[in-house]
């Protein structure tokens, strides 16, 4: 087929940040998927609450200081994320590079913290349905705080070598959003997990 | 629909000469099976219209002559519209008919979920491959336990209440009702009432392991006099053997494995994994319906068990012919 | 060239500077998949990979179908020996396994892997490595399941494996496991094709191509996508609680601790019934596609179709408890979900009076893809229909788990999803391989199907009301079933003999085919502007889209989009709604960790089953194999 030449794109630049490229976008997809698998953990957690005629069953509820602990450092982690995601819309490579080494390091503590709240749990999986619903609703959120803070030290490590290309901002941008969404989703399973059976129980 | 209908029902009653009792949704032997097979003719016949209406539409648009557009993109504005206004219409009408189908289908369902209060219960409980059928009585003096095979007087309302003690298994007896699933942490009931005297034949509908083609039973209605009859013979302890035969059968019974998971009331026999055998012989078939009751398929059965049903947890008998023949005759004594 | 000099200097020859055969060799270089045994593994072309897709879901519909037909022949009379119990729940199991995850979800997203980014015209699929990757790890699913399958350790616990039958009690031996872990892998492969999918529907649609002049079979895979974005969440949450459950002793459908089986069944049909329009309604786009192109005219209700859609995909999430109607559930519940799965004739009603009336309005073109749509009519209303009658509670306890349902959802799967895929291997077979397929084969191929199907699944309508259970290894003679299951079985041959016929078409096509021209229907959508079979790049100049069918809009020439850089690859990525178009996006280049992480990650999920130190050892390969996927490798494509 013959064609005719109707619109000049070449002026378009290579890259953009956050919906205008297509990587946020593919973040964001995951991000539904993985809010459905927690939405439907929460609602397993429903189920069994409501079909089980006393609930929690037998454990006594969880220690509250590391959850109470890693909940006030996600939160507080929102400040130098956004930070960080403001640095890389600016191209203010010196910053993104701090940024990310601090968002890092509140990464792992994050990940110590979490091992803390699965030891003071003080119940096992295998007691009843109540503790692997607990166990299988940390679990899957432990998994995406390790998901994420392996990716920002990558992305950190990244940023100090010559492959940081202004198109690596668009990047660190995209890894602050999924940050958001670690830490977003997580209050509602920590008043799951340590709140709700104290209402109820 | 006549046709059809009439092929349907030839169908079935190929299956009304089978000894085993009759097993169809269309043979409708209650009211509850009746009332499920008259929601059926007419869902049928409404959508044997819809679908003979769409196909006849079909192959007109295909075959109407007519003349070719000259390009695709050559439409008429106003046909178009017309064509959206009347898919829209037919979509809306599709909608009504499925909302008139929901309003029967919720007044039969209103119907046979009723809740009436007199009639007698029993229960049934769900083994992996087998029914075990419990007589409750408020005197448990009177109380007993059968397997595979539930007789309920006619004309009287039945709460079936559905266990299991493994997997789900499903109770289904299709031409007295339809079907509730037994599931553990769950008790489900269902209704039974059986217009006419008969052998109705039911099957597990769930899956629930290798052997789940073979977890049958029978459901026999008969007259009120029979059904006393037959509860009070059930209700008596095993009849002592006579003969040497059978004497000899007892002892091969109580000394050999059979009495760790058969219960024989009235001997030492009180086992509580298999089937209980105490009236054994007033039965129609062994191994959940798989074989009739007779001394040779018994035999077999007990000598080897995997072959008649690969699978099934009775172990095999190990057991000398003598010995066999006595059990047999023992066992085929257990009126 | 140095680093520096390649960033700034990338993008920097245009498509314009070039003539047009210049223009076509510079992209075939920049775009083509590197010969050899390593260009094979590493390619990242949709094209390439969409046809590894559908070959091997054809393989998986060809031992899936042999499984049926060995079941089949065993029941072909009662109390055959042919087959015994054991093998027999493992072959219903791997029927029913294999066809649903490894053939029916692949193969609709194998087209659309294939066309979705030539229908919106575009260079490749969004992620092309995620897409290499997806199909690595469903490749190693299916092989996973048949390789367990022949050693012996094939799931017999049916598709939908209820808890407590495949709890460690009842099922000691790794059966379950296979199942469960064989849907962790198809499960992992589906999400992220729908990911590439939706941001390529979003974001890499040719300039002008509005969300009004989307082709209907790409709104149908969009639908299809989201669909799979969350159905598929609970089936992983289902499984893995499975195995858990398995593995190390957590109580989640263990009655007695809090658990409870139901949970099972809720969790497994939240994502069953929407699983079963994840298949349909890609189906249904390939129905539209045809159906404007063989009755000469665009469809009629564009607008109604794609509502539709969307419609369909909305109402799929209400209908999950209409498969536990025999679980004793509260009545009044029940009632709802009888409601709710009957409006669903509504907007698949709507769709089909859309088809007949482009049909009537319109000349239609008799040739071997629309055959298959017609015979699709006639069946899926069928199964449709039989589908209202299963939702009313009280028919429901009656046919529900019998042969009628066994019929029922062949009417529509088959009739509702295979015969429309039929209908689209002959359609688009001749831009995937450049030949047509043969027109007289092609009509003994629908007759075959047609009267093979309606012989085999037919008369199970009536075994199913005649009260013959599903998945029932044999039957008693006095039942009466013989005759009924003996014509089954005399159409289940001649339906698998209508594939037979198809494969030899399809076979003999690639060799013997006329050659086809770039658009031997005289279709209207975008991917039939380019060659047959298509050039690794797709199209030389993007095309830009003024009309919802611009092949027919344009009937001289197309106009196009020029800039695009010749020295690396770049694809446009532009606006959601109007696509227009923002910026020139690099395009990964072929690589080899899509692969090396498919295998890391089979070897985890593998090792899973055994025991649950393999998350511990298992996923820092997983790590190293990311970072090296993801780490700059100094191509231009990485580098801006």
């Amino acid at each position: 087929m013959r064609e005719r030449l109707a619109q000049d794109v070449s002026g378009l630049p290579t890259w953009a940040f956050e919906s205008k490229s297509t990587p946020w976008w593919g973040t964001l997809g995951f991000m539904a998927i993985e809010g459905m698998g927690f939405a439907l953990a929460v609602g397993m957690w429903l189920y069994l609450a409501a079909v089980n005629p006393q609930w929690p069953l037998g454990p006594p509820p969880a220690t509250l200081w590391p959850g109470i602990t890693l909940t006030a450092l996600l939160v507080l982690s929102l400040v130098p994320n956004w930070w960080c995601n403001r640095m890389a819309l600016r191209q203010d490579l010196r910053s993104v590079q701090i940024g990310l080494v601090v968002m890092s390091i509140i990464g792992l503590v994050a990940v110590a913290l979490r091992g803390f709240e699965i030891a003071y749990l003080n119940f096992r999986w295998d007691v009843d349905a109540y503790g692997s619903i607990v166990w299988l609703i940390i679990g899957l959120h432990t998994t995406h705080i390790v998901t994420d803070v392996g990716d920002t030290i990558v992305l950190a490590v990244l940023m100090f070598t010559r492959h940081a290309r202004p198109r690596r901002f668009s990047d660190v941008t995209d890894n602050v959003f999924y940050w958001v969404f670690v830490v977003v989703t997580w209050p509602p399973l920590y008043l799951l997990i340590y709140w709700a059976p104290r209402w109820m129980g | 629909m006549a046709t059809g209908r009439a092929f349907l029902i030839s169908a079935v009653s190929l299956s009304l000469a089978a000894c085993s009792g009759r097993q169809s949704s269309l043979d409708p032997q209650g009211p509850y099976a009746q009332q499920i097979a008259n929601l059926f003719w007419a869902f049928l016949a409404v959508c044997a219209l819809i679908w003979l209406a769409v196909c006849v539409v079909l192959s007109i648009a295909v075959i109407r002559r007519r003349a070719a557009r000259p390009q695709p993109l050559e439409l008429a504005p106003a046909r178009e519209r017309m064509m959206g206004q009347l898919v829209l219409s037919l979509g809306g009408g599709t909608g009504v008919i499925v909302i008139a189908f929901a309003l029967i289908s919720y007044v039969a369902q209103r119907n046979l979920w009723a809740e009436p209060n007199s009639g007698m219960t029993l229960r049934v409980v769900g083994h992996q491959w087998w029914w075990e059928v419990l007589y409750d009585d408020p005197q448990p003096a009177r109380n007993f336990i059968t397997a595979n095979e539930i007789h309920i007087p006619v004309n009287t309302l039945v709460r079936v209440r559905l266990e299991t003690r493994d997997v789900i298994h499903s109770f289904w007896v299709p031409s007295l009702a339809g079907k509730m699933d037994q599931i553990s942490g769950h008790i489900n009931e269902q209704l039974l009432l059986a217009a006419r005297p008969g052998i109705y034949r039911g099957q597990c509908a769930e899956f629930c392991g290798q052997e789940h083609a073979k977890m049958a039973f029978s459901v026999v209605a008969s007259s009120p006099e029979e059904f006393d009859a037959w509860r009070d013979g059930q209700i008596r302890a095993a009849a002592p053997p006579e003969g040497p035969e059978r004497r000899r059968g007892r002892h091969v019974f109580e000394s050999h494995s059979c009495l760790v998971c058969h219960t024989i009331r009235g001997t030492i026999a009180g086992g509580k994994f298999g089937p209980d055998l105490t009236h054994l012989a007033s039965r129609r078939s062994i191994a959940a319906g798989t074989a009739p009751l007779t001394a040779g398929h018994l035999g077999g059965w007990i000598a080897d068990p995997q072959h008649l049903k690969p699978g099934t947890q009775m172990p095999p008998g190990d057991l000398g012919g003598a010995d066999l023949s006595a059990l047999v005759a023992y066992l085929m004594g257990l009126q | 060239m140095t680093d520096a000099a390649v960033a700034t200097s990338a993008g920097r020859l245009r498509d314009t500077a070039l003539g047009q055969q210049e223009l076509a060799a510079r992209l075939d270089r920049l775009w083509g998949t590197p010969r050899g045994i390593l260009g094979w593994l590493t390619t990242v072309d949709h094209k390439v990979i969409g046809r590894r897709y559908i070959a091997t879901a054809f393989f998986f519909l060809c031992i899936g179908g042999l499984s049926a037909i060995a079941m089949r022949l065993q029941l072909a009379k009662p109390e055959s020996r042919l087959i015994d119990a054991d093998l027999y729940n493992q072959l219903f199991t791997m029927h029913g396994s294999n066809m649903m995850f490894l053939f029916a979800v692949p193969v609709m997203e194998a087209f659309a892997v294939y066309f979705v980014p030539l229908m919106v015209g575009t260079r490749n699929i969004a992620f092309p490595r995620l897409n290499a990757f997806s199909y690595w790890v469903y490749l190693s699913g299916g092989i996973f399941l048949w390789t367990s399958f022949f050693l012996g350790e094939g799931p017999d616990v049916g598709w939908f494996a209820y808890a407590p039958l495949t709890e460690q009690q009842y099922s000691p031996t790794h059966r379950p496991d296979v199942w469960a872990q064989m849907i962790t892998f198809t499960e992992v492969s589906a999400l992220a094709v729908s990911v590439e999918i939706i941001v390529t529907v979003f974001k890499q649609r040719a300039p002008g191509m509005t969300l009004d002049r989307i082709p209907v079979f790409v709104w149908s895979m969009l639908v299809t996508s989201f669909l799979v974005f969350f159905a598929m969440p609970a089936i992983m949450l289902a499984s893995t609680s499975l195995i858990l459950d398995r593995l190390v002793g957590t109580q989640f459908f263990v009655s007695g601790t809090g658990g409870d089986v139901l949970l099972w069944q809720h969790l497994f049909w939240f994502f069953g019934h929407p699983e079963v329009y994840i298949i349909f309604l890609p189906g249904t786009g390939m129905v539209s596609m045809i159906v404007a192109a063989f009755a000469r005219r665009p469809i009629v209700g564009y607008l109604p179709v794609v509502l539709s859609l969307i419609a369909t995909g909305f109402l799929s999430f209400g209908l999950w408890v209409h498969h536990m109607f025999a679980t004793g559930l509260p009545q009044m519940g029940a009632s709802f979900f009888t409601a709710s799965s009957m409006l669903i004739a509504v907007p698949s009603g709507i769709q089909i009076f859309c088809w007949l009336a482009t049909l009537w309005d319109g000349k239609p073109v008799i040739r071997t893809p629309l055959l298959f749509v017609l015979g699709f009519v006639v069946i899926f209303v069928i199964g449709g229909m039989t589908g209202v009658m299963v939702a009313s509670v009280p028919l429901d306890t009656q046919v529900h788990d019998t042969y009628f349902v066994v019929a029922h959802f062949h009417y529509v799967l088959i009739g509702g999803a295979v015969f429309p895929l039929i209908g689209a291997v002959y359609y688009w077979f001749p831009k995937i391989c450049g030949r047509m397929m043969d027109e007289r084969l092609g009509r003994w191929n629908f007759w075959l199907a047609f009267v093979g199907f309606n012989l085999a699944f037919f008369p199970m309508h009536i075994l199913g009301l005649q009260g013959m259970p599903r998945r029932v290894y044999t039957y008693q003679p006095e039942m009466g079933w013989g005759g009924l299951n003996l014509t089954a079985t005399v159409g289940a041959l001649i339906l698998f003999a209508s594939f037979v016929l198809l494969l030899w078409n399809a076979v003999r096509s690639t060799r013997h085919g006329v050659a086809a021209p770039d658009n031997p229907w005289d279709a209207g959508t975008l991917e039939w502007a380019t060659s047959s079979p298509p050039p690794p790049y797709n199209f030389a100049r993007i095309p830009v889209v003024t009309h919802r069918e611009p092949l027919w809009a344009e009937r001289d020439e197309l106009p196009v989009a020029h800039g695009l850089s010749v020295e690396r690859r770049e694809v446009l990525v532009s606006t959601i709604t109007e696509a227009r178009p923002e910026i020139r996006q690099a395009s990964p280049e072929p690589s080899i960790w899509p692969l090396l992480t498919a295998i890391v990650v089979g070897i985890f999920f593998l090792g899973s089953i055994f025991t649950p130190w393999a998350v511990v050892w298992g996923t820092p390969p997983i790590a190293v194999a990311l970072v090296g996927w993801f780490w700059p490798k100094g191509s231009r494509e990485d580098e801006t």
